[in-house]
């Protein structure tokens, strides 16, 4: 579960105020808003990279409000997938491990089995700069996977990908999300995806939050690609 | 029109000629200074141990300058880049301060320094006015200022989306700069510790206030040159001018290639 208790940010003249919505357990939530409208900063004080002015941050039974990022059981992926420079496939999938100290061939079993998962797996030795748009978001949602967090937050993943994949990619989110029974949060302003993809839709308007009926979607890519549902 | 005329009007015909102007005057520089004395000469007056002193110690003090450079600018870069604190455009201005100020004055300030109370408190552990210490010391001051505004620029380039991602992870902020940030900023490190080297090589005006100019102790490079066109001996002093513009050359080629491949 992902819960925001009254959230109130503030920088300049943008601010966010009283935000509160929640994610239950195991369900796939999008939360839509024009651009500029505050859902990566929301997104961002989910994972604890800002600090709400006021309000709390729930994830699945803990308050989290006050903790660091790296306790927060998250996995995040960001709208260019944000890759480490300078790490293989491999290592970037495995680095949350490497982090916790896992036994090697622990940390090479998971490696090979989400990179089979997500279709990475004869790409485990390049570097960034060889892989696509596509192939760069695969790897962002493993190396997001890999430490089995409870939820999962994607700031616009589709985004920057063209049509075709975008509809793949849409369709390995949700079999993903459902196959690991993680609470996911994705950040879109596209009603294709929002459709293809939510169980609950939030929205996000002047600094304010509510909630809209859910689109019902196809999430096997057949009719997915030009839905724009209203 | 083919691509090739498309190039060939007065504007562009115009700005080739301003750079190739400016190319010239560069390498008739160099040229005139490189073909007024013989190999010969060059090779004896490089041969005298005074100046292979001044080599050695030029070659070492720069290495050690520009290390000490590089280790205050990755932190201060990175901190001037990614921080958000009040007086951040006065702390970066006042960084400059050693490239605005006139190199002699930069060497004043730091003898006076350590005549002060804490200056010769420094001095009773490690004596730095006259020593070669002073030397490190009076190009650091100027290297690392060149330093720090290199890093700020590699870090500006840098995304700090992957430094959040690996917090997420289970990074704390610097663990997430020391293994993820770093080693991508690792061609601009080389970039800033090339030119703090480079500037600390040509520094003479701190050096000669604050070290001095002692043959054998605290001769370096550009001190060379002065000492020998005091006593009339152009050639040496043309053979050490050489040697400089022959490491400098090597520094920047050294920074154009190995950069690329980092």
């Amino acid at each position: 579960m992902i819960q925001l208790d009254s959230i109130a940010w503030r920088v300049g003249a943008f601010r966010l105020e009283n935000v509160s919505f929640t994610v239950p357990p195991g369900q796939y939530a999008v939360l839509m808003g024009r651009t500029g409208c505050g859902k990566t900063t929301l997104i961002e004080i989910i994972c604890g990279l800002r600090t709400p002015r006021s309000g709390r941050v729930i994830i699945g039974d803990r308050d989290v409000t006050h903790e660091p990022p790296a306790a927060r059981g998250i996995g995040y992926v960001p709208q260019d997938g944000a890759l480490f420079p300078t790490f293989t496939v491999r290592e970037q999938i495995g680095f949350a491990l490497r982090l916790r100290r896992r036994p090697a061939d622990e940390i090479a079993a998971r490696v090979v089995e989400l990179a089979n998962e997500l279709g990475v797996a004869h790409l485990l030795d390049r570097l960034p700069q060889n892989l696509s748009g596509g192939e760069r978001q695969r790897v962002a949602l493993g190396r997001a996977l890999a430490a089995k967090p409870s939820v999962l937050l994607l700031d616009e993943p589709l985004s920057a990908l063209d049509e075709e994949l975008r509809d793949d990619l849409a369709v390995l989110l949700k079999r993903v999300q459902r196959e690991h029974s993680i609470t996911a949060l994705h950040i879109t302003h596209s009603r294709a995806e929002s459709a293809a993809l939510a169980d609950v839709v939030f929205r996000l308007s002047d600094g304010r939050i509510c909630e809209v009926p859910a689109a019902p979607g196809d999430f096997d890519g057949s009719e997915s690609s030009g839905a724009s549902q209203p | 029109m083919s691509a090739r005329r498309a190039w060939l009007t007065p504007f562009w015909i115009g700005l080739a000629l301003v750079a190739g102007l400016y190319l010239a005057f560069l390498v008739a520089l160099i040229w005139s200074t490189a073909t007024y004395t013989t190999v010969a000469q060059i090779s004896e007056s490089l041969r005298a141990p005074e100046i292979r002193y001044s080599i050695w110690l030029s070659l070492i003090t720069c290495t050690a300058s520009a290390l000490l450079a590089l280790l205050l600018a990755v932190p201060v870069g990175y901190l001037l880049s990614r921080g958000r604190f009040p007086a951040k455009a006065w702390l970066d201005a006042a960084l400059d301060i050693p490239i605005v100020l006139p190199p002699m004055v930069v060497g004043l300030c730091l003898l006076i320094f350590f005549q002060t109370v804490a200056g010769k408190l420094i001095e009773r552990v490690v004596p730095f006015t006259y020593t070669v210490a002073g030397v490190v010391l009076a190009q650091f001051v100027i290297g690392a200022a060149f330093a720090v505004r290199t890093m700020r620029g590699v870090f500006d380039h840098l995304s700090s989306r992957p430094e959040d991602v690996a917090m997420t992870l289970g990074c704390s902020r610097g663990q997430a700069v020391w293994m993820v940030t770093l080693p991508a900023a690792r061609r601009g490190m080389f970039a800033a510790f090339s030119i703090a080297w480079a500037r600390s090589l040509g520094e003479f005006g701190p050096i000669l206030v604050f070290a001095g100019a002692t043959r054998m102790k605290t001769e370096v490079l550009p001190t060379s040159v002065f000492i020998e066109l005091s006593v009339g001996r152009l050639e040496a002093a043309i053979a050490v001018s050489l040697l400089m513009v022959a490491l400098a050359l090597v520094v920047l080629v050294a920074v154009r290639l190995l950069g690329e491949k980092l």
